[in-house]
């Protein structure tokens, strides 16, 4: 039954001749109306969303790949799935993933938060220096790695040569494994600050400014009001952007395969130091063709997705006990 | 808000430490102009250039003979476009049925919509890109970005949150007396109420989609690129003729920057409203 307003009383007049029509085509019209509306969501994402999720699954049990004729539908039961244990370069991916992931989300989301504290504060030019924290968010990740790796390179780049005035000799960035993820992160970094510093500011507005001032009555210091007022009031806010920010590390791809410039058929360096997972089943599908294989990596990147997720929001959680509220 | 006459004013500390976030979060963007206005030797030398040069248009040249920047450009504008109006629309219309009309099975066809903004898109793109490479044979084809993009389930979710409470029940009442039909009530009383937050969501799409990198990198070469997809190209072939591959970088930025130069006031309140309500 889908009635809009069922509560409006049977006053209506006696409808004349002619207008019975009209209202059984009312009737139906609130009937079916809503499932026509949300049919066009539901068709287009069942096609091209909810289908290829669950033929992934049906794939990574299968043994296809390109340059196998008739491997097409053949069923290998959990092979895929074992065979991904002993594959170094998964577990490669995996540690490559997490560090970056580590080192671009930790200190970002930090930034971000003191970032929105200044921008907190009562400013001249508050719409200016709140868009230009912004621009890095709104440009592309392909144009932005692009500069970066200009002003990372080894032998020109600006950075390397602002080091050098500091006595630092020249690096290599994609060479090492350090240095790559420092560069990757750097780059995930600026692109992502300012738009966390942003959430962060909404919910910060949000809080009730009779708080502060009671705790000052009380003798808090500023520090002290940042951890035992803003931090607690921000959780939920934290939580949301620790969960987008993991997700969003964890399949981290564009950065990543833009930073290669090595020209090796091996993307993610030389000595796939910092190929994550993303490019890793990227190279197994793509490039080496091999999408039963890729569909297993996807799904065991899902499942880490879903792990760490989960291993964020209690560590989150327990920042809860920390403070203590 | 009130609490902002309460606000604590900014001392000179504050302003220089935002000016260093400023400067840092610019930077890299007015670099890509003073490489792609310069050439080879320029920022090559130590200390590099500093200031703009004068080898930007024969820069641009030299890049627009290595990708088809013009067809690249086109292309994202009209798959951003379209996505957008398909995004905006269908969302609009599934948030209003979700959230003001009553039928069967609503609340677990809401459920599947948050469900389904959980799972991260990757999962699915080895099928999607079998799909488009192998039945249907769209591969170069726009509508290969296109349909995927058609519909999010982040939109109807947002619409629907907006509407819940921007769009009064007795609005729809009245029309339905009025004799409207649904589908009338949908363009003449919703969709009016719906503008603010189909604005935001439809400037959100857009760059999203402007933006996108690794779907199109499957599915496009650079035969039919789109914008992300020839920038790709070139950082993959001519890395060493860096003046070159960043006037490609900088023709990728600027139509983003214009467009934040003009609604980003919008997309600035339509982020940090929607921080408020996650």
């Amino acid at each position: 039954m889908a009635v809009l307003a069922d509560a409006r009383p049977a006053q209506r007049q006696p409808a004349p001749p002619g207008r019975a029509r009209v209202s059984r085509w009312h009737r139906l019209d609130l009937t079916v109306s809503p499932y026509l509306y949300v049919a066009p969501f539901f068709v287009i994402f069942g096609v091209f969303g909810l289908f290829p999720l669950l033929y992934t699954g049906y794939l990574s049990l299968s043994g296809w790949r390109e340059d196998q004729d008739g491997s097409r539908g053949t069923f290998v039961g959990l092979a895929n799935y074992t065979r991904l244990l002993h594959d170094q370069f998964f577990w490669n991916a995996l540690k490559n993933t997490i560090g970056i992931g580590i080192i671009s989300t930790v200190p970002q989301l930090m930034l971000a938060l003191g970032l929105a504290h200044l921008l907190n504060y009562r400013l001249r030019g508050r719409t200016f220096f709140r868009m230009s924290v912004l621009v890095p968010n709104v440009t592309s990740v392909a144009a932005v790695t692009i500069i970066f790796v200009q002003l990372f390179g080894r032998d020109y780049g600006l950075i390397n040569y602002v080091l050098h005035l500091f006595g630092v000799s020249r690096i290599d960035w994609q060479a090492g494994t350090w240095s790559s993820w420092l560069a990757i992160s750097l780059i995930v970094t600026w692109r992502w600050t300012g738009y966390n510093a942003l959430i962060y500011l909404a919910s910060m507005q949000a809080v009730p400014f009779e708080l502060y001032e009671s705790a000052a009555l009380d003798g808090a210091g500023r520090w002290r009001q940042f951890r035992s007022i803003t931090i607690p009031m921000l959780r939920p806010t934290i939580l949301f952007t620790v969960i987008v920010s993991t997700i969003g590390a964890l399949q981290l791809f564009g950065e990543p395969l833009l930073f290669n410039v090595s020209q090796t058929p091996a993307a993610g360096g030389s000595q796939h130091q910092f190929q994550v997972m993303a490019v890793y089943t990227y190279q197994t599908f793509l490039g080496n063709g091999k999408y039963g294989y890729g569909s297993a990596i996807s799904w065991a990147m899902f499942l880490v997705i879903v792990v760490i997720v989960g291993i964020n929001l209690t560590l989150v959680r327990r920042l809860r006990g920390v403070e203590g509220a | 808000m009130k609490s902002r006459t309460h606000q604590l004013s900014a001392g000179r500390g504050t302003y220089v430490l935002l000016g260093a976030v400023v400067l840092v979060s610019l930077f890299p963007l007015y670099w890509s102009v003073v490489a792609a206005s310069n050439d080879q030797a320029g920022i090559s030398k130590s200390p590099p250039d500093l200031v703009p040069g004068t080898h930007l248009l024969d820069n641009l040249r030299r890049m627009l003979d290595l990708v088809d920047m013009r067809k690249a450009l086109v292309n994202s504008f009209v798959v951003s476009a379209t996505v957008t109006v398909s995004v905006v629309l269908t969302a609009t219309l599934a948030g209003f049925a979700l959230a003001k009309l009553r039928f069967r099975g609503r609340h677990a066809l809401l459920a599947v919509i948050v469900a389904t903004m959980m799972v991260p898109t990757q999962l699915g793109i080895i099928p999607l890109y079998l799909m488009m490479a192998k039945w249907f044979g769209w591969v170069d084809q726009l509508q290969a970005l296109i349909l995927p993009g058609a519909v999010t389930a982040f939109g109807v979710f947002f619409m629907r949150q907006y509407l819940v409470t921007a769009l009064p029940t007795e609005l729809i009442e009245a029309a339905r007396v009025d004799g409207c039909s649904t589908l009338r009530t949908y363009w003449n009383v919703v969709l009016p109420v719906a503008r603010p937050a189909a604005a935001v969501l439809g400037m959100l799409t857009f760059m999203n989609t402007w933006n996108d990198f690794y779907w199109p990198l499957l599915v496009l070469t650079p035969q039919n690129p789109t914008v992300q997809v020839a920038l790709s190209s070139l950082a993959g072939g001519y890395v060493t003729d860096y003046p070159l591959v960043l006037a490609g970088a900088l023709v990728g930025i600027v139509p983003i920057l214009i467009v934040f130069a003009v609604l980003g006031r919008q997309i600035l309140d339509g982020i940090m409203q929607g921080a408020l309500k996650a």
